[in-house]
């Protein structure tokens, strides 16, 4: 079991409030992923949870029992941090072994356990190597290996695949994703990344300045964002936004078009642009356009027309799948 | 960008190197001959080369008891710093890992105990000394080194301290370690190259603090220092004898800081190579 509860929870640094109130109910087995600019308080969060930090006022529940003021060790949470935080002293199978050691297990479970954990994770070459001989992934797994050994009610993650290389940063995301549908334990995981956050996650925490601007799932806040914030966050490339008289037409303070809902044309459309740059993926091309009026958009095109920079385009908005939003930014 | 190093101005930097070493080693090394020579010579001026004869050495042994200082100077540096470390491990910890907006200027304000000189103190030391009775006893030595050399202690541990990243500390947290259990199996391992070093640095100062250690004793708690002083200045110009007893003051802590060199170099420049 391992639900997580936060309710009214408020964390203040020297007179500023990094969190100043939120509410929100992990259930067990989900996997939960909060992103948001640097700064917006996702990474705090997840330390309240872990007990790292203390809540300046709040309360948080685990399984429906307050932990509030119960210390990090004593919660049943395991931790995947950025930096790995491996003990550079000890050798892989001490590290694994650690927490289990700390709970006092007997000698030969803990080695079973171990053995275990280091063949889900290919560690098993490595058992007695120290971490500085290991290459940056597999650091990463004996990260893993060390919180998953303890069976925990939950898995906390702390931007865990931002120190990997791209193609390894693929690679785990897709082993943490599995081993999440083996394990179903519930996950709570801290990325910058909307990529990973759509990708992984069960249900997104957007947190901006400290609050929540929406919960759900990614399909949820790609197709229904609640807001401007949440509507240029999701999305990549983000959301191309217009103000003024051209959003009016639609009756809305502002609109957004995602760079996927344009229909491009050489001849005629709603906005007159110029190429900037062209960034051809091969299976995709992104177009930077600066518009007349309307600053730069970007329009993704699977059309196989060679765009080139200083080209003239149409821009049409495909009228079915503009987001409008009104003076205050929220989804009208 | 490296630049190149030419054979020629490797062999240059090493001669360098060799003369500025020479040149601080060299008193050490003068009273070491000086040491071996006949009163006679150590009189006569400059020389390098001495007679060899041993008949300071004798004369210090005949007239003194060699052995009560040294081990008087054993027990002030071993257990001022043994006292130093127990109260500057927690301090330094406390401070490097849950720092507060004070923290700098706590550290600050101990580092300004060192600027103010010894002497400004001497007077209101003594008396306190006098009318604890402390005067002459090996306790009241203690006490007072670990005071002196708190500061640097507790600024060494800091500095090494905050190299430890805090994430591994979390980690232990996160892992189901109690504090005791923290700092047992995870920041002390990681902090022995450390606290060796701040260990046999502070022995080495400790050994060879002369002003308190001379001024508040007299014969009980005498340490080495006050050995040497003693050949100083009731009899005059006896410099070969001289040199004899303080080479046998410096040559125990000599020895240690030979053998242990690199660990203190390692300790030293901790921070400063990534």
């Amino acid at each position: 079991m391992g639900s997580i509860q936060l309710q009214n929870v408020n964390k203040t640094f020297g007179g500023h409030a990094v969190i100043p109130d939120i509410s929100l109910r992990i259930e067990d087995g989900e996997f939960i992923v909060f992103v948001g600019p640097s700064g917006c308080g996702k990474s705090t969060l997840l330390r309240l949870i872990a007990g790292l930090e203390d809540t300046s006022s709040g309360i948080i529940k685990l399984d429906d029992k307050d932990v509030t003021d119960t210390p990090p060790a004593k919660r049943q949470l395991s931790m995947v941090f950025q930096s790995y935080a491996l003990y550079p002293h000890m050798t892989v199978r001490q590290n694994i072994a650690f927490p289990l050691k700390m709970a006092g297990m007997d000698k030969g479970l803990m080695d079973k356990k171990v053995a275990d954990a280091a063949r889900v994770l290919n560690l098993t070459d490595y058992l007695d190597r120290r971490p500085r001989m290991l290459s940056g992934g597999q650091r990463q797994r004996v990260a893993i290996g060390r919180a998953i050994v303890r069976e925990p009610k939950a898995f906390l993650f702390d931007e865990p695949l931002s120190n990997l290389d791209a193609s390894l940063r693929v690679a785990m995301r897709l082993e943490i994703t599995e081993l999440h549908q083996q394990l179903k334990t519930t996950m709570v995981y801290v990325t910058h990344d909307q990529v990973e956050a759509m990708t992984m996650a069960d249900k997104i925490v957007v947190l901006n300045a400290g609050r929540i601007e929406q919960f759900g799932s990614p399909l949820e806040l790609y197709r229904a964002p609640a807001n401007r914030f949440v509507a240029g966050f999701i999305g990549s490339p983000r959301m191309n936004f217009v103000d003024g008289a051209d959003a009016g037409k639609y009756s809305a303070h502002s609109i957004g078009v995602r760079p996927e809902h344009f229909a491009l044309s050489r001849t005629a459309g709603t906005w007159k642009g110029t190429i900037g740059v062209a960034e051809q993926l091969g299976s995709e091309t992104f177009l930077h356009v600066h518009t007349e009026g309307h600053g730069m958009m970007t329009i993704r095109t699977h059309d196989e027309d060679d765009y080139h920079h200083g080209d003239t385009v149409y821009l049409t908005p495909d009228a079915n799948r503009i987001y409008r939003f009104d003076k205050a930014g929220l989804a009208a | 960008m490296a630049r190149a190093v030419t054979p020629a101005r490797k062999a240059g930097m090493t001669i360098l190197a060799w003369l500025v070493a020479l040149l601080i080693f060299f008193p050490i090394l003068y009273t070491i001959i000086t040491s071996f020579k006949t009163e006679g010579e150590a009189a006569a001026g400059f020389s390098l080369i001495p007679s060899g004869t041993i008949e300071s050495y004798i004369e210090v042994f005949s007239q003194r008891d060699y052995f009560k200082p040294f081990f008087n100077s054993v027990i002030i540096s071993v257990g001022s710093t043994i006292l130093a470390l127990l109260v500057a491990v927690p301090a330094a910890w406390a401070m490097a890992f849950s720092p507060t907006k004070r923290t700098r200027d706590v550290l600050m304000w101990m580092l300004s105990t060192k600027m103010m000189p010894a002497a400004g103190v001497l007077v209101p030391m003594y008396l306190i000394f006098l009318n604890t009775g402390m005067l002459d006893k090996l306790h009241g030595l203690v006490l007072i080194l670990t005071l002196v050399n708190l500061p640097i202690v507790v600024w060494m541990l800091y500095t090494y301290f905050k190299e430890i990243p805090v994430d591994i500390l979390e980690a232990a947290r996160m892992d189901g370690a109690t504090l005791p259990k923290e700092l047992i199996y995870v920041l002390l391992p990681m902090a022995v190259p450390g606290i060796a070093s701040t260990l046999l640095l502070n022995i080495i100062l400790a050994w060879n603090e002369a002003f308190w250690t001379i001024r508040l004793t007299a014969v009980e708690a005498a340490p080495l220092t006050a050995f040497i002083a003693s050949f100083s200045s009731p009899q005059g110009q006896f410099l070969a004898k001289l040199s004899a007893a303080s080479t046998l003051a410096i040559a125990p802590i000599l020895l240690l800081g030979w053998f242990s060199q690199k660990q203190l170099v390692r300790g030293l420049t901790f921070g400063a190579v990534k």
